[in-house]
């Protein structure tokens, strides 16, 4: 406290956070027509989908996605998934999950359309990595609940704040390893391509594309993990979801429920990682 | 420009004043280097790195012209420059006449697509794609389709000995197989040009000197122009039509392998040669043509021209029949002795101006004497016939004689380190680097 009047006395404060807020301010009133129409757009269509699943016995959802798991990784992680399924149902959780999944299925969903092509563009460009790069390690050094705080001005309290502070918090490792996977190429693989004529467009879908597809694989699996647990803290601006039971078990010091929710939370983390690395790794081996 | 060449083959390339700078400001580079600096002093005083300085030289159509130096001393570069790969800094390359540094984007990639095809030391093979594919891959970016691709494909693959292969992805085949594939992709378009790249360097010594042979034998068919680049002078020697010789950038000296041999430009190429010096270990008898036809004076005349028919020959050595060579005589001569229907051929062989050699002659000194063009006889001390010495021979047994033996013959420790090889490029360079200083 005392070191801080001092400063003061001396150097006035930088007001970084007035700026901040006008800066907000401005934008919001600015973008607020567009803002609001994605918010309705986002609300009805996660409103709708949730809906609709919940509509739907668990039992039933439990055995599509459990097939799901079973196509993409295999029978023994479609078992395991089956089991985890069944007992996050049984812990009274399975409404809770599935709104959280479908949040992190639409947060990955625009993190990837977004990060892929920049990804893209920062492995072939080497000024736009060099921007870049310096900004993923400063997004990724911020503390994840500092993201809710702009996009409440913006979309209000609920799913769509959720969703678009989840994009920008698992959004990095996408277009970091888009990039890398790209630029890791052998130097004489490129070449060959431009020695027989292609096309940036040829030698990216025949060479580029394919080849860093292990490595763009991993990324996106850690987007997925990212938005996972971004869609839990977004609880914090009602969100809801698992991260929702977690929130209100703190606020009423019920810490056998606040487990129970956190446990459904990490089962959920683990099947998604394991079916999501599944992809990755059966890539790599086509390759 | 092309007249006073017109006597001569077509030049395909040429390379005019060829410079490449690596770093900012590369054009500076340029400059100092013009100046007369040295590469380590320009890239003492402006961090610039000179990968090529001054380059000229031209490529006959037809020719497989040898690009040959110490590792860093710019090959890579310089052959990356020819189809820009890389961007040359100065300089103009002429490829049919044209300039390709001054074609746009559009341009580039046609030319690149219609002449050039490259071929990589690493192999560089496309490892997502089976066999087949990537010997189609230029085919396919050209738009052909996809059955007339697959053929054409077929028969590259064919070509070059991997008939059947073609379902395989590469990480399954062979170092020697796969640079076959690197060639078949290399050919499946059919370039002009073929930019070889240490293509060899990376192989096995025995299946190099198979690559060596095949590729030999595979462009007396297809006939490219081949710009071939090695670091081993015993591959420029059996490769290259003309050797090229660079060092930091430059080129030292340009000729014919024997050129090059007898007549080093300076003390650079003198030491690369004296490192392979096995014209020093190699005497005559390790470079003969052992079963090489000869006539019996009891022949007569119209044997001995039958058996140069056979054999394609324009002379023979004559000898007696226990073994003693008794000279040379041509077909005019045996003819000119059928029609006086003379009996024995002594009567007509010359036997004064024939050259005969002992068989521990050093090989060195033989050079000189088939520089002429006549044949030259090897004798034991009993001065019987042993066997003969053309031109191609000697080069040809020069090439394969040092990869058998380099470790046993070898004297100097410096040319097993930079010749053998297998050995990788980089200690090498230093080695040799810290020699030449
Ligand atoms: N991309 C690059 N950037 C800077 N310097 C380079 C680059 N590529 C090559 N060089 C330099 O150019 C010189 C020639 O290299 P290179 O052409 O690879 O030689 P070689 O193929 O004969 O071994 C070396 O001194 C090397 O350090
Ligand atoms: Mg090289």
């Amino acid at each position: 406290m005392g070191t801080r009047e001092l400063m003061g006395d001396i150097i006035p404060r930088v007001p970084l956070s007035e700026w901040i807020e006008s800066i907000l301010d401005v934008l919001t009133t600015l973008l607020a027509t567009a803002t609001r129409a994605v918010s309705t757009v986002f609300r009805n269509g996660i409103r709708g989908i949730t809906g609709f699943l919940d509509t739907l016995p668990p039992i039933v959802l439990i055995l599509v996605l459990v097939g799901i798991a079973w196509a993409i990784a295999g029978r023994r992680i479609a078992i395991g998934s089956f089991l985890g399924f069944l007992f996050i149902w049984n812990i009274g959780l399975w409404g809770a999950m599935v709104s959280t999944l479908v949040l992190v299925f639409f947060a990955t969903i625009l993190a990837v359309a977004l990060g892929l092509p920049l990804g893209i563009v920062a492995g072939l460009s080497d000024r736009f990595f060099l921007i870049v790069k310096p900004i993923l390690d400063f997004m990724q050094t911020m503390p994840a609940f500092v993201y809710l705080i702009p996009a409440i001005p913006f979309f209000g309290l609920g799913a769509t704040s959720a969703i678009m502070s989840t994009v920008i918090f698992s959004i990095p490792p996408t277009i970091r390893l888009t990039a890398l996977g790209i630029r890791q190429i052998d130097k004489e693989l490129v070449e060959a391509a431009d020695s027989f004529g292609s096309t940036t467009y040829q030698k990216l879908v025949k060479l580029q594309l394919p080849l860093s597809l292990p490595t763009v694989m991993a990324g996106i699996n850690q987007t997925i993990m990212l938005a996972l647990s971004m869609v839990v803290i977004a609880s914090m601006i009602g969100a809801g979801g698992l991260g929702g039971e977690v929130w209100r078990a703190i606020q009423r010091l019920r810490p056998g429920d606040g487990f129970s929710a956190g446990l459904a939370v990490v089962i959920l983390a683990m099947i998604l990682d394991r079916v999501t690395q599944k992809i990755a790794a059966q890539d790599r081996k086509a390759s | 420009m092309s007249d006073n060449n017109s006597e001569k083959a077509n030049v395909k390339i040429s390379l005019r004043n060829v410079y490449k700078v690596f770093g900012k400001n590369a054009a500076r580079g340029v400059e100092l280097s013009k100046k007369g600096l040295s590469k380590d002093e320009i890239l003492e005083k402006t961090k610039l790195a000179v990968g090529v300085s001054n380059v000229s030289f031209d490529v006959y159509e037809g020719e497989t012209l040898v690009v040959m130096g110490l590792s860093g001393s710019g090959k890579s570069t310089l052959i990356r420059c020819v189809n820009r790969i890389m961007e040359p800094t100065a300089g103009e390359i002429l490829i049919d006449d044209v300039d390709i540094t001054k074609l746009n984007d559009d341009e580039l990639r046609e030319v690149r697509r219609k002449k050039f095809s490259m071929v990589f030391q690493s192999f560089a093979l496309f490892p997502h794609r089976r066999v087949i594919e990537n010997v189609e891959y230029g085919l396919e970016i050209q738009g052909v389709d996809k059955d007339v691709r697959r053929e054409k494909a077929e028969t590259a693959l064919k070509l070059v000995g991997l008939d059947g292969w073609g379902d395989y992805f590469p990480e399954n085949l062979s170092g020697g197989m796969k640079q076959r594939v690197g060639l078949a992709r290399a050919l499946s378009v059919d370039p002009d040009i073929l930019l070889m790249d240490e293509a060899f360097s990376a192989l096995d010594p025995l299946i190099r000197s198979d690559m060596q042979d095949e590729l030999i034998a595979l462009n007396d068919r297809v006939r490219k122009t081949i710009l071939f680049i090695t670091h081993d002078l015993d591959e420029a020697l059996k490769m290259g039509d003309r050797i090229v010789l660079m060092k930091d950038g430059y080129v030292v000296q340009i000729g014919t392998p024997e050129e090059i041999l007898t007549n080093p430009a300076d003390e650079y190429v003198q030491r690369f040669v004296a490192n392979v010096d096995i014209t020093k270990v190699l005497t005559a008898q390790d470079v003969m043509k052992i079963h090489s036809p000869v006539a019996f004076v009891k022949d007569g005349p119209r044997v001995a021209l039958r058996k140069m028919k056979e054999h394609g020959l324009s002379g023979m050595f004559v000898v007696k029949s226990s073994g003693e060579l008794v000279g040379h005589l041509t077909a005019d001569k045996a003819a000119q002795a059928a029609k006086d229907e003379k009996k024995w051929l002594d009567q007509v062989t010359d036997r004064d101006s024939v050259l005969s050699v002992p068989l521990d002659q050093p090989v060195r000194t033989l050079f000189p004497m088939v520089e002429s063009g006549n044949p030259i006889a090897v004798v034991d001390e009993d001065h019987h016939f042993k066997g003969v010495i053309v031109r191609g021979s000697i080069l040809a047994a020069l090439a394969e004689s040092h990869s058998d033996s380099a470790p046993i013959e070898e004297p100097s420790e410096l040319a097993s380190k930079v010749l053998t090889p297998g050995t990788s490029d980089e200690p090498a360079s230093s080695e040799a680097d810290k020699e030449n200083n």
